[in-house]
């Protein structure tokens, strides 16, 4: 099923990390790619995924990995 | 590891700043160039780690980032043995993006502070009757809930115990505390001043006014114009494209140095940063003074308006008609306005309760043999006497005698739009009240600011007849009034005025029947006390529908614009004049280069900080 899930994340700095992350979500299978935005002022990630095939927590591992911070994350 | 360096950039700026430190004094002070060289390399490759891992993660994801340009920069510094420049240029861009952190939280500490509003923690009803603190989000609709003294109101809902002061200014933007009591409403993020309240949950979450506020002020901060969504594009090709500048040159000149240089002030960051940044503070002073800006869209058309458009009642005017002057005739006044306000007690005719209002507490007494003549008045016995209230066709039916003095007062109450009533005693007319809509105080100043601050023509659009229109217009001084207008006819009004004669238009109005030219108009302004109709269909939103806040409004729209336009204006004219100062003179190397590049960015975060404190004088 379509999950919508929103990831708050340590504040961004440059416009370019927005691009990264973007592009961080963007290429997990399982995410719809027309939905992911990521909002540079207020430091936020919103996409929707598809639960049987990628869990959030994936995804927030996937961001770390990039070296930002998840602070907290909500999926409906 | 990558994660470990990451989070520990500033100390790593830190570090290599002593040692940068170390490095100068002894080249310069004790001419020892060993230690300086072996000091500033290791600057360099530790400042350079972080860096070049974020380039890495970017490119993974097909991004050719800023990281990118300054990484290959430093590993060419390098490569030349050039161990000054690329020590200086890692500490200023690490140095940068932390003195950026910083200002830019304090740049969107305005809606960060409002966004903290949001309830935590609520005590709901258990079914033992007693209280527990629960999460906000485990509240559902119909749960009883407990509000103390000097805690957040969690939900939206219905007093049904208790009383207590409010202090609404999370919803309103009025730091005046509002009474509660049962059967009152109350807003999610309100803060409980005095008193204990029970509460029944009616909206929980994001369906609460205030979580409807929260969510559109903070799409609106990330909003994008169409020369942001302009700039976006191009600095994605932009990076890209220096990096190509910089191969070519090399792969031309064969000057490394020059090459590396071309990378660094080519960084553009200034440019994608100063919109935002002045879009964010901007909408973060209008979310602190009652105005919500949607979006940096519409801060580009309302700088640009025409004409203003306004809804006449409820907007220009009270909404509610009230006494606005009054005569009285004869001795005994007093007694009549106990007789007037006791009969008006009993009827809901809408200027009754105007009249009510005025007379205030006064004994009430029974009223008998109550008697309603149509389209006329009321006429009743009270204490014995025969008590007329009504227009002046009952008098005359009542035969009143009207004299010089009351005739010419009923002619005067009259040019000034009043609908009038009359009271007689036993058939001698004692009190004369006229009622109407009255402006709302403060508003022709308020237009006039709106003048000054370059809205060309200002017109009134209202359902009410002529006459009451002209009168308020004239009063106003606005360019144009009509009247006999229907809530369609409105929105084909304004269609005329973008379609035909090409205006950027506003329409201002309560948003509850003004939907379509709300939606019609280029800014759709509701003045709206929260209702959700209004913060939905409506591109700024006035809160507590305070017109006083519309100068304000317009006045951060075009301040705002200006500092985009001057963060764009700073942010080109560094690199042009960087780009000539390299061509054409020999000033510009690596570190200057960073070090302008970084300034200006923190120069363009300032400059937005501005509208932080922006006031209309």
């Amino acid at each position: 099923m379509m999950k919508k899930a929103t990831i708050q994340l340590e504040t961004l700095t440059c416009p370019s990390c927005v691009q990264k992350v973007e592009g961080a979500i963007k290429s997990l299978d399982g995410v719809d790619k027309e939905s992911v935005k990521v909002l540079f002022n207020a430091s936020k990630a919103k996409f929707e995924f598809d639960d049987a095939k990628l869990s959030v927590e994936e995804v927030e591992k996937a961001i770390t990995a990039l070296g930002y911070e998840v602070k907290k994350s909500q999926v409906k | 590891m990558q994660k470990f360096i990451l989070s520990k950039k500033n100390h790593i700026a830190l570090i290599s700043a002593i040692l940068i430190a170390i490095g100068f004094t002894s080249a310069l002070g004790f001419k020892n160039e060993f230690v300086a060289v072996l000091a500033l390399a290791i600057a360099s490759l530790l400042g350079v780690a972080p860096i070049a891992i974020q380039a890495y993660q970017a490119l993974k994801v097909k991004v050719v980032s800023i990281d990118v340009l300054v990484t290959i920069a430093v590993a060419g510094a390098f490569l030349i043995k050039n161990y000054e420049e690329s020590a200086i240029v890692t500490f200023l861009f690490l140095f940068g993006a932390f003195l950026e952190q910083r200002i830019l939280n304090k740049t969107r500490s305005a809606i960060k502070e409002l966004t903290e509003m949001a309830p935590e923690s609520a005590l709901k009803q258990m079914p033992g009757g007693e209280f527990v603190e629960v999460e906000v989000g485990e509240v559902e609709v119909g749960d009883i809930l407990l509000v103390k003294t000097g805690a957040k109101i969690p939900v939206d809902g219905t007093v049904i115990a208790g009383e207590g002061s409010v202090n609404e200014a999370s919803i309103t933007g009025e730091s005046l505390p509002v009474a509660k009591e049962k059967g009152s409403h109350v807003y999610a993020g309100t803060i409980l001043d005095n008193g204990t309240l029970q509460i029944v949950a009616d909206r929980v979450g994001e369906d609460t006014t205030f979580g409807k506020i929260m969510e559109l002020i903070e799409e609106a901060q990330d909003s994008k114009s169409r020369a942001e969504r302009f700039i976006d594009r191009f600095a994605k090709y932009y990076t890209p494209a220096v990096l190509a500048l910089g191969i070519i040159v090399w792969l031309l000149s064969r000057d490394l140095e020059l090459a590396i240089t071309i990378l660094v002030l080519g960084c553009p960051g200034a440019l994608v940063i100063g919109i935002p940044v002045s879009n964010v503070a901007g909408i973060g002073n209008g979310a602190r003074h009652g105005v919500l800006l949607k979006g940096s869209e519409v801060i580009d058309d309302f700088n640009k308006l025409d004409t203003m458009v306004f809804d006449k009642t409820g907007t220009m005017t009270a909404g509610n008609p009230s006494v606005a002057e009054k005569e009285y005739y004869g001795d005994n006044i007093e007694e009549a306005l106990a007789y007037l306000a006791s009969i008006e007690r009993e009827s809901d005719h809408p200027l009754a309760k105007a009249v009510l209002e005025e007379i205030g507490e006064v004994p009430y007494l029974p009223v008998e043999n109550t008697e309603v003549v149509k389209g006329a008045g009321i006429v009743a016995t009270v204490n014995g006497h025969r008590i007329a209230v009504g227009n002046v066709a009952l008098m005359v039916r009542e035969g009143v005698r009207l004299g010089e003095r009351a005739k010419a007062d009923i002619t005067h109450f009259e040019n000034n739009g009043n609908s009038l009533v009359l009271t007689s005693v036993d058939g001698e007319l004692k009190i004369l009240m006229g009622v109407r809509d009255q402006i709302r105080p403060g508003v022709k100043e308020d237009l006039r600011r709106l003048k000054r601050l370059g809205v060309k023509n200002l017109v009134m659009l209202s359902g009410d007849n002529q006459g009451t229109v002209d009168r308020v217009g004239r009063e106003l001084g606005l360019t144009e009034a009509h009247g006999n207008m229907l809530p369609e006819d409105k929105a084909n009004y304004i269609k005329k005025l973008i379609e035909e004669e090409s205006q950027i238009v506003a329409f201002v109005g309560d948003g509850v029947n003004d939907s379509p030219s709300l939606a019609r108009a280029n800014i759709g302004i509701a003045m709206g006390g929260g209702t959700d109709v209004a913060i939905e269909t409506s591109d700024v939103v006035l809160m507590n529908s305070d017109f006083s806040r519309l100068p304000h409004a317009l006045g951060l729209a075009k301040t705002t614009a200006r500092n985009m336009k001057q963060n764009i204006f700073i942010a080109v004219g560094v690199v042009l004049i960087l780009l000539s100062g390299l061509l054409f003179g020999d000033w510009v190397n690596m570190s200057i280069g960073m070090l302008v590049h970084e300034a200006s960015i923190l120069v363009v975060i300032l400059n937005g900080m501005r509208l932080l404190r922006f006031k209309l004088r």
